[in-house]
């Protein structure tokens, strides 16, 4: 055959596999780029090739390329094509090179749905999990919709080995389908309860990632987690699950009282200590949860630092980092337990590990009180002089400015330290954290009035030495500084001491070389040093002095307004101009300060930051609305004038603003009024600002006489800080000696002034009064502005999605997109639906009298009865609600289910059951000691608790003598559910049909990879390829045309094998069980029964039918020769059961295996497909189709839906199929049409195949 | 989750990238280079904990690392994976290989990119912690190689008889074959003996 002779070629160049690749390139270190390429020149030759081999072994390479940083996203086809091989070996190497380059704007991937439908469901258990791991890579919206259903019932797999997969892999579809959520819950639930360990593990694993973005969803799992947790001795799942009680703590205090206990007990028993340290920070999350009004847990935290000091004092880093980190998280709640520990983390600042450093330095941050505050910077101090790497130094500095500045400077006695600490910063070399120094003492400078005298002197010394800051390269950062120098010394320039001086250094010619901003800033202020300098000299006699000052500015500010910076050229010209004309007066002896200084007037206020977004948008301005007309469509978008307001406020233009409600419009109404009640040019401090400035005392306690302010800033050696903490010692002293004295004055008067608290003795945190009052002028902030703080949440998180309430029952829209059970639903008439209902209904019925029988063994009560009745009537109602979901889940449905989850299930109106179970859980469960114990006590409890529930909750459950007023009611609501459902259904049918065509376009996806000149054209009309296989009174049996599941697995064999999946509906009103399936094998075909049973023994079918439902059974036939149809006789023989009584009956098919049957969709490139047809080794066939209607691209979708064909290519009313079987015959179709006559043209190596399959081919089109 | 697991060796060189996110080619070795650097220069005796590169993760990222002989295992995790507990998993992982290359070194992993990752999806899938028992790990990996070898002897591939002449002729010389002796990764032997038992945590 030609494939063969062709496969011959190939192997000369086919000589590299993955390891000679690797050898290869590590034989070329010096062209390494240059070998690659030839390589995957190569690599694309062996990819045209038709040995599948060939393409794994090239695919195999491509992955280890693109790890090496190839983009291998052009030979994504091909791993399409290996994934979809028969052979384990190649479809493994497939998947891996999909799950490491395919992402969700892969275009290919939408090919794979099928295919990997067909791999979920192989009989060969790796075959599953390697579709599922490479799924859970790569899995996209439109995967996970369309997979969503087949990996549930993967869930429920018999073996562990898959279902672990398949539950875990659900976490994935969540995020990408979250509709998927609430349908699939119910069985990840139970899967919390599954007997492999693995399985658990998992389910645990995707319930806490759950849970953790969204966990009030998940409170109501709380007793089940409980139970875990108290049973479980797998230390992952443990781990995972108080991970997880941590996130619901906060939520539910309760909770954490209830778990206090048993944490506790665990940590003092393990000795694993990832468990122990997940533990205490679970016990410090309920101990946050719980800090208001618990005293009587400080045992715990004790327990809790006690055990993080362990960690922190072992000598183990990973465990010292931990104890860190756990205990920053007490310090936020209870700072004292953790500030006893001061020792220990002042230590781990010496530690050589950066990580822990940085940790003991966020501790730092909770730790420092107004007494230890000046030692802990000092250290601090000390470790930025020794720190050589930039971060650690450049984190240091955030550090002490952090905590210093902390909740308003509260720590800070003394702020002239804290200036000299600022100053002490500047000298960092190469710090990009100028800005943030700058912005600190320019916040220090405007809102504590008492240290602006002092500050001003500084920043005069500073900008005397600017030379210093600038002269380097590397100290770009720090030059920020010298913006707030220039700014504090203008502004507050009343306070210098010399300040022509100041002056002369501003208008140095070095400024030039500053950033503008800063020049600006410098130019302005130098404008304000002259108002002041000129208003200082008035007064003399000799006018000289002022008019040298003039005289200096006009000769220096030239140079500015030569600059290139738009703004200081601006202001320096401006400034120019005003201080020539001065210059003027001056000459003519006019006293022009008073009005130079007006220039300059006014105070300046702090504004919030967060302020101007909070200004309401006034009554009647639309932001979103256009002045102008927006410009003519052809103009085109650069030319836009754009640029000039980009630089508006973006933050108005939200559409936030416009949506504003009535009651909003009043509101800001009412905040207009009050705010032209207020002097708009005067920022008042707010109200709530609770210290004011007090002038007099503040002032006394300023040591400012005994500073040498000539000290030049920069003197090596004695660190300026250092005075102030020896003064500060000073002065507490002093402090206290006074206030001693005082005490006894004040005994007499009452308490009056500031800071004179009554404790003497040792020195407290209050005890120490700051030398300078913060005058911390609060803020401002709109008037009625709202603090909240909403604006952070991130709108594109795919957990949002996500937040879905669990507990509310599954409406009838909600079900998954069931591929396989459309059929039977798009047939369904309004008639047959009543009978659905009704039949729903009963078994509903059945379900509560099973109930009964199980509540009966737990407890006799005598008002137990009347209670199930009732119970039952109400179940009645509801099912209606319910039917579709049932059908829905009919594999989890009352059976295994604990009574807890059914009596959810049975009250679908509220949840108030279930919330008064975890009220009651939460409030009287005891806290058992024993683990065996706590399992029963969990189960037992479930059940007194429904009952209590509904019992004690009167609006979820009326009682019984009131039930003949609200039937009524119960009625019209029953009316008003019945139209609910009508309209559900209809909308159920829409989106059923949307299904069918995206699932259609997912078969002929080829068409639009392969084809881009297909046009939009109209949808497809709905297909199903599932048919009647046979059907009594008792049961419908559908056969699924094959499609999706049949596959070659038989790499084994030297047959195929064929995956039939027959759907059984139970058509009657009594429960069918032990369901046998039986086939009379042929010579040709048999069905393949496990190991062990004889040639004529029948399958069970692994499930039993409650009434009115439908589930599917697949199952494995053997084919010696697939080139002819076959038709094989069956027998399904079953039990009915009633409630009193059981027959035994049986239902004959014929199970018919069509030709299509055995042809796998298989995609193919059209340059393959010419060599193929070129090969000469195919035979040919043709036949005419006549009378065919439908339009082109309808029959190609028939063709490809019905026969398992893909277009390779198609130019306008010609199209080329090609199609595989399982045993690797090339189907080639080349389809014409001409009017109402459609010419197939067809190849293949096989012409008895051929024949049939065109004869298939006829019949279907017949039919229509 | 995790987001990502990468192997490099000493230099830098990537042995195996697996990310549970997508990041296009050229990001993935940025990741990858920024990783080395902030991985690389930390001593040996400090904690196996740094907060996340610029590139990956963000504030609720860490990177969770080992180094064993010549190479790094750098686990990329969230907060809601314990630190404690992914270190024993790198753990579990390198034993696991270990058992499965038998002594396990640096070179089987250059030449065996694909098995690594065969073992690795038996571990973790799609980013979350799927098994963490070595035996159970061990026992499905074993299966699946057995099965992928009937399949190579069903279809006898001719070009695999080819490559072994091929073979015969290349030699591995260099730098590298002789590290390689000296850089087996043995999780035992290179563990000081005090900290290894320190790592079981469980």
């Amino acid at each position: 055959m030609a494939l063969k002779i062709v496969k011959g070629s190939i192997d000369r160049m086919f000589d590299k596999n993955l390891q000679d690749l690797v050898r290869g390139i590590r034989n070329h270190k010096e062209d390494e780029a240059k070998y690659i390429s030839t390589c995957i020149d190569e690599i694309k030759q062996e990819l045209k090739q038709d040995n599948i081999a060939v393409k794994a072994n090239a695919v195999c390479k491509l992955t280890y390329l693109q790890m090496l940083g190839y983009d291998v996203s052009w030979a994504a086809f091909n791993i399409v094509e290996v994934m979809s091989s028969s052979k384990f070996t190649y479809k493994r190497i497939g998947y891996l090179a999909a799950s490491q380059c395919f992402h969700e704007s892969t275009d290919v991937i939408m090919l794979t749905t099928n295919q990997i439908r067909k791999d979920l469901s192989s009989p060969n258990q790796y075959d599953t999990g390697v579709a599922l791991t490479g799924l859970s890579c790569f899995v996209t919206p439109d995967l996970a919709r369309d997979l969503a259903n087949d990996i549930m019932t993967l869930m429920s797999h018999t073996k562990p080995y898959i279902r672990k997969k398949a539950v875990l892999i659900m976490y994935k579809v969540f995020l990408k389908y979250p509709e998927s959520l609430r349908p699939a819950f119910p069985r990840l639930k139970e899967k919390l309860e599954d007997p492999d360990p693995g399985v658990q593990s998992a389910a645990v694993n995707v319930i806490c990632e759950l849970a953790r973005r969204n966990p009030k969803n998940y409170l109501s799992l709380a007793p089940l987690f409980f139970k875990l947790m108290t049973s479980s001795t797998n230390n992952w799942v443990l781990i995972k699950i108080i991970k997880l009680f941590g996130a619901l703590t906060p939520l539910e205090p309760r909770l954490g009282k209830k778990l206090i206990e048993p944490l506790t007990n665990l940590i003092h028993s393990t000795s694993a200590m990832s468990l122990l340290y997940e533990c205490v920070n679970t016990v410090i999350a309920v101990l946050i949860s719980l800090s208001s009004g618990m005293p009587n847990h400080s045992a715990s935290i004790q327990l809790c630092v006690q055990k993080l000091r362990i960690l922190i004092e072992d000598s183990d880093q990973n465990l010292k980092y931990l104890g860190l980190l756990a205990m920053s998280k007490i310090l936020k709640t209870h700072p004292k337990s953790v500030q006893s520990h001061k020792d220990l983390i002042l230590q781990c600042l010496d530690d050589k590990d950066e990580s822990i450093r940085l940790r003991a330095l966020d501790l730092l941050y909770g730790m420092v009180s107004k007494k230890n505050l000046m030692e802990i910077v000092k250290k601090l101090m000390l470790h930025v002089d020794k720190a050589e790497g930039t971060t650690y130094r450049d984190e240091l500095l955030t550090k002490i400015i952090d905590i210093c500045s902390q909740s308003n400077y509260q720590y800070i006695t003394n702020f002239e330290w804290y200036i000299s600490i600022l100053v002490e910063l500047t000298r960092l070399e190469g710090t990009r954290h100028g800005h943030l120094i700058a912005s600190q003492m320019l916040d220090v400078a405007i809102r504590v009035k008492a240290i602006r005298v002092f500050a001003v002197a500084q920043m005069a010394t500073l900008l005397d030495n600017a030379h210093l800051l600038t002269g380097n390269v590397q100290r770009k950062g720090i030059c920020e500084v010298l913006y707030a120098a220039a700014w504090i010394c203008g502004e507050f320039s009343e306070h210098l001491d010399n300040p022509t001086q100041t002056l002369e250094a501003m208008l140095r010619p070095k400024v030039a070389t500053l950033p503008g901003h800063i020049q600006a800033v410098y130019v302005q202020n130098a404008a304000k040093l002259f108002a002041t300098i000129l208003k200082s000299q008035e007064g003399n006699t000799d006018s000289t002095a002022a008019q040298e000052t003039s005289q200096l500015m006009i000769d220096r500010l030239p140079l500015f307004v030569q600059s290139a910076n738009l703004e200081v050229q601006e202001r320096a010209s401006c400034i120019l101009q005003l201080v020539k004309y001065i210059q003027k007066l001056q000459q003519k002896d006019v006293e022009i300060a008073e009005e130079v200084i007006a220039l300059f007037a006014g105070e300046l206020n702090p504004v919030a930051p967060k302020a101007q977004k909070k200004v309401p948008v006034p009554e009647g301005l639309d932001l979103d609305a256009w002045i102008n007309e927006p410009p003519s469509e052809s103009e085109s978008e650069d030319e836009q004038p754009r640029a000039i307001f980009a630089k508006e406020e973006p933050k108005h233009s939200r559409p936030r603003h416009t949506e504003v409600d009535e009651k909003e419009l009043a509101k800001r109404r009412e905040a207009r009024k009050q705010e032209q009640a207020n002097n708009p040019f005067y920022i008042k401090s707010s109200p709530s600002s609770q210290k004011v400035y007090q002038e007099a005392p503040g002032v006394e306690h300023i040591p400012v006489v005994q500073i040498d302010l000539s000290v030049p800033l920069k003197v090596p050696g004695l660190p300026m800080s250092d005075q102030y903490v020896k003064l500060e010692e000073e002065r507490r002293q002093k402090d206290k000696a006074e206030k001693k004295k005082k005490e006894k004055k004040k005994r007499k008067e009452k308490r009056s002034g500031r800071g004179k608290r009554h404790d003497s003795g040792p020195e407290s945190e209050e005890d120490i009064t700051p030398a300078h009052m913060v005058d911390i002028v609060t803020e401002e902030m709109p008037e009625n502005a709202l603090p909240s703080d909403d604006d952070d949440k991130d709108p594109n998180d795919p957990h949002k999605a996500l937040d879905i309430d669990l507990d509310k029952p599954l409406a009838d829209s909600e079900k998954l997109p069931v591929r396989s059970h459309r059929a039977a639903e798009v047939l369904k008439s309004p008639a047959q639906d009543g009978d659905a209902e009704s039949a729903v209904s009963q078994e509903t019925k059945k379900k509560s009298s099973k109930e009964k029988r199980e509540k009966k063994k737990d407890k006799d009560r005598d008002r137990k009865k009347s209670k199930e009745d009732k119970k039952k009537k109400k179940k009645k109602h509801k099912s209606e609600e319910k039917g579709e979901d049932l059908l829905g889940g009919q594999e989890d449905g009352p059976v295994g289910q604990s009574e807890e989850t059914s009596e959810v299930a049975a009250q679908p109106t509220s949840t108030t059951a279930e919330v008064s179970d975890l009220d009651f859980w939460l409030s009287n469960a005891p806290v058992p000691s024993n683990t065996q114990e706590a399992a029963t006590v969990a189960a037992a409890e479930a059940a007194p608790v429904s009952e209590l529930a509904s019992g004690t909750a009167p609006d979820s459950e009326p009682d019984e003598p009131k039930d003949t007023e609200t039937e009524e009611t119960k009625s019209s609501k029953h009316k008003k559910k019945k139209q609910k459902k009508e309209k559900e259904e209809k909308e159920k049918k829409k989106k059923k049909k949307h299904h069918h065509h995206h699932h259609h376009s997912d078969g002929g996806g080829e068409e639009s990879v392969q084809n881009g000149t297909v046009e939009e054209e109209e949808p497809l009309p709905p297909m199903s390829n599932y048919c009647l296989l046979a059907e009594n009174s008792y049961i419908k049996m559908m056969m699924e045309d094959a499609d999706q599941v049949n596959d070659i697995q038989g790499n084994l064999q030297d047959g195929s094998q064929v995956v039939v999946s027959v759907i059984f509906e139970n058509k009657c009103d009594s429960f069918l069980k032990s369901m046998e399936f039986n086939v009379l094998d042929s010579l040709n075909s048999k069905l393949q029964r496990p190991e062990g049973s004889g040639p004529h023994d029948g399958l069970t079918v692994p499930f039993q039918l409650p009434p009115g439902v439908s589930n599917e059974a697949r199952f494995v036939f053997t084919m010696q020769s697939i080139i002819m149809p076959q038709k094989l006789k069956g027998t399904l023989t079953f039990i009915v059961k009633n409630e009193d009584s059981s027959t035994h009956e049986k239902l004959d098919f014929k199970l018919h295996f069509t030709c299509t049957s055995y042809l796998i969709t298989t995609p193919c490139y059209s340059d393959a497909f010419a060599k193929l047809l070129e090969s000469g080794d195919l035979k040919c066939s043709s036949v005419k189709l006549e009378g065919v209607v439908m339009p082109f691209h309808h029959l190609l979708a028939r063709i490809c839906f019905r026969h398992h064909f893909s277009v390779v290519e198609r130019i306008d009313s010609c199209a080329s199929m090609y199609s595989r079987s399982i045993q690797d015959h090339h189907v080639c179709l080349l389809v014409k049409t001409s009017g109402q006559t459609v010419s197939i043209d067809a190849k293949c190596d096989e012409p008895t195949l051929l024949g049939n399959v065109l004869d298939e081919i006829k019949q279907t089109f017949s039919q229509c | 989750m995790i987001k990502a697991i990468l192997i490099f060796n000493n230099h830098g060189k990537p042995r195996l990238s697996k990310f549970y996110e997508h990041y296009n080619e050229d990001i993935e070795q940025q990741i990858i280079r920024e990783t080395f650097h902030l991985v690389s220069k930390r001593d040996e005796n400090v904690c196996n904990f740094l907060e996340g590169g610029m590139l990956i993760g963000g504030s609720d990222y860490k990177l969770i690392y080992r180094h064993y002989a010549t190479l790094y295992f750098v686990f990329c995790v969230d907060s809601s994976e314990s630190e404690l507990g992914i270190l024993d998993l790198i753990q579990v992982f390198v034993e696991t290989l270990d058992k499965c290359f038998e002594n396990v070194c640096e070179l089987d992993l250059i030449f065996h990119v694909d098995k690594v990752h065969n073992i690795l999806a038996e571990m973790v899938m799609g980013g979350m912690v799927l098994e963490t028992n070595m035996n159970e790990i061990i026992t499905q990996v074993d299966a699946q190689n057995k099965m992928e070898k009937s399949e190579v002897r069903l279809t006898l591939p001719v070009h695999y008889f080819y490559l072994s002449v091929y073979q015969a002729g290349q030699v591995d010389t260099g730098r590298y074959c002789r590290s390689a002796c000296s850089c087996r990764i043995s999780c035992k032997e290179h563990e000081p003996p005090g900290n290894a038992q320190k790592h079981q945590h469980w």
